[in-house]
């Protein structure tokens, strides 16, 4: 083995040192190489960036330093030096006094890292007493005082909280003081903000930063977003496939980058100007005084008391070929707004495609109507029917709306449309689970675009899948509406994106709009404080 | 088949007990099928001067054998036989009772212990026990399979509607399920047998009517997850009538949690079949069935080989069922890993 103490303690001021990392997982007979060889290292009070699209063993990688991985794992080569020791071969003991103590994780999801069933008090003070000899009374005060610093409104009150009565933001808060209580040397951040809304993300980031500075200790921050790293982190590390491609100072990376997957993943960040359109089109879709309202319902007769006012009066109307941008954060009714367009959900007043009044038809109608209006959901892969065929999926709109229609027609229609979305034809009778994200958003597309629709709602299509996917999946929705002259509307909490795609806005908050308009004029001139907050917030 | 199945099949296979145990039951109701080759009165083949008869199928008269009666012929008695014997041949099936055939040539009182003649012994009114055991089997599976297909069938429909439009038709469709499955069965079924003399399929409809709710559950449970599927959603945006999407989209998964159900409830509907013919209310007087030969076992202490015998077969029965739904179940379960 080349590597040894000696040679660890060389590198200087190295608080930990990964040599030759090699992670792979066992299931039965069959291997899968997750991280080879990576090497990395991590000096006092620094933040080290790693980089990487979903899949590129970044987790992996991190997760190792304190052994958290599942039990399939296995690990043909390397070492961690921590403290001079390799936590690869710590006993179980020994490993347990670091985590949580030395070396602390905040993981991606706050919802599910709290443990529903126990007061956020107790939670918070579990870790102090697993590490240090402390009292009960003594343990309640660093535990509201930590509360306290990690910026927590009413910190006495939320003690005795539930984590269900927190909202995303407040628990990550939690998460944090949790991890930093014991006040670690380093800090994981396994993709912290993530499922935070943008204005929710900065403030955690802020925060994080802040106590970085105070305490003094180095984080490892994992992450998809350039944009973040580009912010916070002193190195970067880039990673593919499960091995480190680049590392180096944001400002090499971002401005010089060596490796062409570097590049890559910079250049596919969401930009350029959607296809200019003519104001003379035809108006396509009016909508106006749009409602949904779900009631609250309480008492044994189960009365209506109130109702959650989910999307309360919005008007616009959409020219033929135009792209509409529906922003706002998670809550803002936005997606509901789009289904209720589709008639997908129940909703009062008036929504006019062409001359067909929506909301004054019945189902057969509408029935016969969907095929002039279509839907891309957000979940690619939830979006098909994993026990059907490509060719099945995509074909199961042909024959409702075209009875009669002949199955070699239909095998034709659908080869035509997997061509046009980018798709292989010759995987039509595979099944969605032999796909990828990109090329499941590719599916439902061409399920949508087979029946020659003139109108499609876009819902966060591109949030779940890498950047450069994303910039894919895009630039074909961009060229399938210039060819068939389609009309959009795009629902997205990244503004960048939406951006690059839509000709007009309406920002969200609360079920009402805050702001209409030109994208041009809201993103050069935004009149309100809140569409400003976002946008300063998406392009910092 | 596609993947998906193949996988589950051979998750099946691969537990070793189960597939075993399918195995021995398939084997066992194939058989029994067959009872009338197996156990019968009357002979499979006669050879008799130069022609062949085949008594277990066509009824013959004594005459057409030589003989004086124009009655039909009685192939128990020793006098038929010698005429037959004596201008051919004689080709009787494995075991010469079948399930209602009154042994009259016992060396006891009935019930008498097992000999040569009758292996399990005669119960109480003479009739062997084995063949009693063979058409027992074969009436007690088909009344819980023909019972399981229709009650799953209702079982499935109903929480198929309650859990795709969920709301009043949900809520109504519950209510009625708690007070029904709240009504004594047991007593509605001794009233009910009263009034009718139950039958085969009378004793089906009845158990039917109480015992279809088992599955309304599981599949009303699928229902409510599946039915907010974003490929439902999709689906529904396609245009898609909801009849269709409930059988191709939403129904294949709650497919899974039905079938492993399944073999627990063939279980359950022949237990229910067995203790009514145990309590005297279920298939006709004379019908070969397990339940009574339990009864008699219990009523003639001094004649353990009916209550022994019967209570073997149950068992195993009970047994085979419960390793395939383990098996079953596993197979299901995309978590277990062999």
């Amino acid at each position: 083995m080349p590597l040894t103490r000696e040679r660890c303690i060389k590198m200087k001021d190295a608080l930990l040192t990964i040599e030759n990392l090699s992670v792979s997982f066992q299931m039965g007979k069959r291997t899968t190489k997750a991280v080879e060889n990576v090497s990395l290292f991590l000096q006092k009070g620094e933040t080290l960036g790693l980089v990487g699209e979903s899949g590129s063993g970044k987790t992996v990688t991190a997760m190792s330093i304190l052994r958290l991985l599942p039990g399939s794992a296995v690990y043909p080569s390397g070492a961690i030096f921590f403290n001079g020791e390799n936590c690869l071969t710590l006993g179980d003991d020994e490993i347990r006094k670091i985590r949580g103590n030395r070396i602390s994780v905040i993981f991606q999801q706050p919802m599910t890292s709290l443990n529903p069933l126990h007061r956020i008090g107790k939670q918070v003070k579990e870790i102090l007493f697993l590490h240090q000899d402390i009292s009960g009374s003594e343990a309640d005060n660093k535990a509201l005082s930590w509360l306290e610093r990690v910026g927590l409104k009413n910190p006495a009150s939320k003690l005795s909280s539930f984590p269900h009565q927190l909202s995303g933001g407040e628990r990550q808060r939690v998460m944090i003081a949790m991890a930093l209580i014991n006040e670690p040397d380093i800090l994981i951040a396994d993709e912290p903000t993530t499922a935070l809304d943008v204005t929710v993300q900065a403030q955690i980031l802020e925060l994080i930063q802040d106590l970085q500075k105070e305490l003094g200790m180095a984080i490892l921050f994992i992450t998809h977003d350039l944009g973040i790293v580009k912010r916070i982190a002193d190195r970067v590390a880039v990673m593919k496939e499960g091995e480190i491609v680049e590392t180096n100072v944001p400002n090499v990376i971002f401005n010089s980058p060596t490796h062409p997957y570097t590049r890559h993943l910079i250049n596919s960040e969401p930009k350029g100007k959607p296809d200019p359109v003519d104001d003379k089109d035809e108006t396509l879709i009016e909508v106006s005084h749009l409602k949904v309202f779900f009631p609250i319902q309480k008492g044994i007769l189960r009365r209506t008391v109130d109702h959650v006012r989910a999307v309360n009066d919005i008007s616009f109307t959409l020219k033929r070929g135009h792209t509409l941008g529906i922003v706002g954060e998670s809550g803002s009714g936005k997606t509901t707004a789009g289904f209720a367009i589709l008639k997908l959900n129940k909703s009062t007043g008036k929504i006019l495609l062409g001359e067909n009044s929506l909301n004054d038809m019945d189902n057969t109608q509408i029935r016969d109507l969907r095929k002039r209006m279509q839907i891309i959901f957000q979940d690619p892969f939830g979006s098909l029917n994993p026990r059907m065929s490509v060719a099945e999926i995509i074909g199961e709109g042909l024959s409702i709306h075209n009875p009669g229609i002949t199955q070699k027609e239909e095998e034709e229609k659908i080869i035509t449309v997997m061509d046009k979305v980018g798709l292989d034809p010759a995987t039509r009778d595979r099944y969605p689970n032999e796909f990828s994200g990109g090329q499941h958003q590719r599916i439902a597309i061409a399920r949508a675009l087979i029946l020659k629709p003139e109108f499609m709602v876009l819902d966060e299509p591109t949030s779940s899948l890498d950047r450069s996917v994303q910039f894919q999946v895009l630039e074909l929705l961009k060229s399938l509406q210039k060819e068939f002259h389609l009309t959009y509307i795009f629902i997205s909490h990244d503004l960048k994106v939406v951006r690059s795609l839509c000709h007009d806005i309406i920002v969200m908050k609360d079920g009402v709009i805050v702001e209409t308009g030109s994208s041009e004029k809201i993103f050069s001139h935004p009149e309100q404080g809140y569409t400003r907050q976002l946008i300063a917030t998406a392009f910092h | 088949m596609k993947k998906i199945h193949e996988e589950q099949w051979n998750r099946f296979k691969a537990n070793k007990r189960a597939y075993y145990s399918l195995y021995v039951f398939g084997f066992l109701f194939f058989i029994t099928l067959f009872s009338e080759l197996i156990a019968n009165e009357k002979p499979l083949l006669i050879y008799y001067d130069g022609g062949f008869y085949c008594p277990f199928i066509k009824e013959y008269a004594e005459t057409s054998f030589g003989g004086e009666f124009e009655t039909p012929a009685d192939y128990a008695d020793p006098y038929v036989m010698e005429l037959i014997n004596a201008k051919g041949w004689i080709m009787t099936p494995i075991i010469p009772f079948s399930y209602d055939t009154i042994n009259y040539n016992l060396e006891g009182p009935a019930p008498s212990p097992p000999s040569r003649t009758n292996w399990l012994g005669t119960d109480d009114r003479g009739r062997d026990v084995m063949a009693r055991l063979l058409y027992g089997f074969r009436i007690s599976v088909l009344f819980g399979l023909t019972l399981t297909l229709f009650s799953s069938a209702i079982g499935i429909t109903a929480g198929a509607v309650q859990g795709y439009y969920g709301g009043t038709v949900d809520i109504l469709g519950q209510r009625f399920i708690e007070i029904w499955s709240s009504l004594p069965t047991l007593f509605l079924l001794i009233i009910l047998s009263s009034v009718v003399q139950p039958n085969f399929w009378w004793l089906l409809g009845i158990t039917l009517l109480f015992g279809w709710m088992s599955l309304v559950g599981v599949v009303r449970a699928e229902f409510l997850r599946g039915r907010n599927f974003e490929y439902v959603m999709a689906a529904k945006a396609l245009g898609l009538s909801d009849f269709r999407i409930i059988f191709r989209h939403v129904l294949p998964n709650a497919m899974v949690a039905s079938i492993t159900f399944m073999p627990f409830i063939l279980g359950g509907s022949i237990t229910t079949l067995t203790s009514l013919d145990f309590l005297g209310f279920g298939l006709p007087v004379g019908s070969p069935s397990l339940g009574e030969l339990l009864a008699q076992g219990k009523a003639n202490m001094q004649a353990p080989w009916l209550g022994i015998s019967s209570f073997i077969l149950l068992s195993v029965m009970f047994s085979l069922l419960v390793f395939i739904g383990e098996g079953v179940r596993d197979a299901f379960d995309p978590r277990k890993v062999y």
